[in-house]
């Protein structure tokens, strides 16, 4: 959004993914006239009424599921069921933590979510650069081999995906989790349509000074696309980092699963001891609500701008 | 990248129709490779391979195998079991597609209108999104407990015998939907939101001028302008719900008595339980053709209608 507007859209952008301002006419005045606050009426006393009481609700199994985990698992069994909590403890998340499989999980997530989104990122933003700048032979139906890939469910090559892991032996290995994933047409697709829009002056300009196309790639053409390269990461690290079918098929071994594979399958079988369950729920929910906090405007204006979904 | 172009004619145009142009047309292969080599190893050659697996009799457990022609085919097109996870799905998609739709639109308006809230609401109706699937799953596991939860804790207090939810037959796919509902509708709301918010305000102030309501600002303007958004959403969502499985496995197994299997599943207990390849394979390429044609179809379908 921050780059220059294009002279003009080429047609392969025309059929939008994106949500572009449905009247498609530019303002011209800079940032559009805010709508005006409205007064304080009964109107909206009960539309902000409503609106804190619908967000509270959202939030309501998490809060309630920090509740469970701050109990004796003692108390997470009495009935009737209670918000109230006689001795609040941090004893489960002692508990949980002393066990060492949430670290262990994470640590694996985190590698594996690392490799998935720099590789996504590098392979995609060559590949849209290549086929956004270059007329070589054959661009034509690649690109739409390519773009045929976004209508393959991954889900399906589950099967075949895993016999070939493994045949390289790559079952149960860091690089067994991520290769799979790295292979996101999609974002080839939103990367390209970009830099497509990104003005060409710009390229000419550092060719003249004798620039390389990696060069002019990675000097003139990525600092323009800075808000598009940060969306497509964030989203790349969170559908990564979420991924649940395809770790949870390809580790068989408890101290190679990522952390929502490794809650699903073995956190789940704490049994009755509730309070632990949602500790461990909770300290599941934090690195990724931690970067939501610390992101949170560039994943909404990645929302806005591309329509990418992981 | 180590391959330096030499320098393009110096027009600088590379969108001549010029097919003598050797050097920049490698170069732009040198980009495009690496990404294609990913693409054909990890995702084409699956798909092929698999193909080829719907003729044998292939066991992930190893041993010999043969080619069976159509068998495979057969046993999964006449297998009671795939229709009936077939079925289980078009539920799933039929009940969360208008209700994911919906609900993102009415905390987008909400959102929308209350805007010195804006951050908090963003916050709590995205924030789920972020969450791993099993920590929903846990989450709503514990809270549809059918005797210890806190659903059937607070209908208690008023005196209501609660249902058994994830366990009860009729009331399983309802709570499955309800908990993804919560979990992924952020998505959804955050292209809704964008979308309002990139409507000019002078259009509402045009409207209130001439003494349009807040109600009729929302139906006159809100809404048809936000009809491609909604599009876009409903496509997304139809092949997002297309393709559910695992938060469905970890809350139900699929359970209970089959009720909640879907197609996902009935691939992944044919191939990775069963241990038949053949089988699951053959069931994969039933279940994505039916994904790609609901996605073209409704593709063509929305853009027929903005024509």
């Amino acid at each position: 959004m921050a780059a220059a507007r294009p002279p003009a859209v080429p047609p392969s952008a025309a059929r939008p993914l994106a949500t572009r301002p449905p009247a498609g006419r530019p303002s011209t005045r800079g940032p559009a006239p805010r709508r005006r606050l409205p007064r304080v009426t009964v109107g909206s006393a009960a539309l902000y009424t409503v609106a804190a009481l619908a967000a509270l609700a959202w939030l309501l199994p998490l809060l309630w599921a920090i509740d469970t985990s701050l109990k004796p698992e003692g108390e997470t069994t009495l009935l009737p069921v209670t918000w109230s909590i006689a001795e609040p403890t941090l004893e489960a998340y002692r508990l949980v933590l002393a066990r060492g499989d949430l670290v262990r999980w994470a640590v694996n997530s985190t590698v594996t979510t690392v490799i998935v989104t720099v590789l996504t990122l590098v392979l995609c933003v060559l590949a849209a650069y290549g086929f956004s700048r270059f007329d070589f032979r054959g661009r034509g139906w690649l690109f739409a081999l390519v773009i045929g890939g976004i209508l393959i469910p991954p889900q399906t090559l589950i099967v075949p995906q895993f016999v070939l892991m493994t045949q390289l032996g790559l079952v149960d290995t860091y690089w067994g989790v991520a290769l799979p994933q790295v292979v996101a047409p999609v974002f080839v697709f939103i990367l390209k349509r970009f830099f497509d829009a990104v003005p060409r002056e710009y390229e000419d300009a550092a060719r003249m000074d004798g620039a390389g196309p990696a060069r002019i790639l990675w000097s003139v053409v990525l600092p323009l696309s800075r808000p598009v390269l940060t969306a497509v990461g964030i989203f790349t690290f969170i559908g990564a980092w979420n991924n649940f079918l395809w770790p949870f098929i390809v580790t068989t071994d408890p101290e190679m699963m990522t952390l929502p594979v490794g809650l699903g399958t073995v956190a789940g079988q704490y049994g009755v001891q509730y309070a632990q369950v949602m500790a461990s729920a909770v300290l599941g929910a934090v690195p990724l609500l931690l970067v939501f906090l610390l992101f949170q405007k560039n994943i909404v204006t990645g929302v806005a701008g591309a329509g990418i979904k992981g | 990248m180590t391959t330096r172009a030499p320098a393009a004619p110096p027009d600088g145009r590379t969108d001549l129709p010029d097919v003598r142009r050797r050097p920049a047309a490698r170069t732009g292969l040198w980009f495009v490779l690496p990404f294609l080599a990913f693409y054909l190893v990890f995702l084409l050659w699956p798909a092929i391979v698999g193909f080829g697996y719907t003729f044998t009799d292939r066991s992930l457990a190893g041993g010999p195998t043969s080619f069976v022609g159509l068998e495979n085919w057969a046993e999964s097109l006449t297998d009671p079991a795939m229709w009936e996870s077939l079925w289980n799905t078009l539920v799933f998609t039929v009940l969360s597609v208008p209700l994911m739709v919906a609900l993102a639109l009415a905390l987008a308006l909400l959102t929308d209108h209350a805007r010195k809230l804006g951050w908090f609401l963003r916050f709590g109706f995205f924030a789920p999104f972020v969450l791993p699937v099993a920590v929903m799953t846990l989450i709503w596991g514990w809270m549809y407990n059918p005797s210890l939860g806190l659903f059937n804790g607070m209908l208690g207090r008023i005196g209501v015998e609660g249902p058994e939810w994830l366990f009860g037959e009729g009331t399983a796919m309802v709570s499955v939907v309800v908990a993804t509902a919560w979990w992924q509708v952020g998505f959804n709301y955050l292209l809704y939101l964008a979308a309002m918010q990139s409507i000019p305000g002078d259009v509402y102030e045009a409207a209130a001028i001439d003494g349009a309501g807040a109600w009729q600002r929302i139906g006159r303007i809100t809404l048809p302008l936000l009809a491609r958004t909604t599009a876009l959403i409903a496509v997304l969502q139809l092949i997002g719900s297309l393709r559910v499985f695992e938060q469905i496995y970890l809350m139900t197994s699929g359970g209970p008595n089959f009720a909640t299997r879907t197609a996902i599943q009935y691939i992944y207990d044919s191939g990775f339980v069963g241990l038949r390849i053949g089988l699951a394979s053959s069931m994969a390429y039933v279940f994505m053709v039916i994904v790609i044609a609901a996605s073209v179809a409704q593709f063509r379908l929305f853009s027929r209608k903005e024509a």
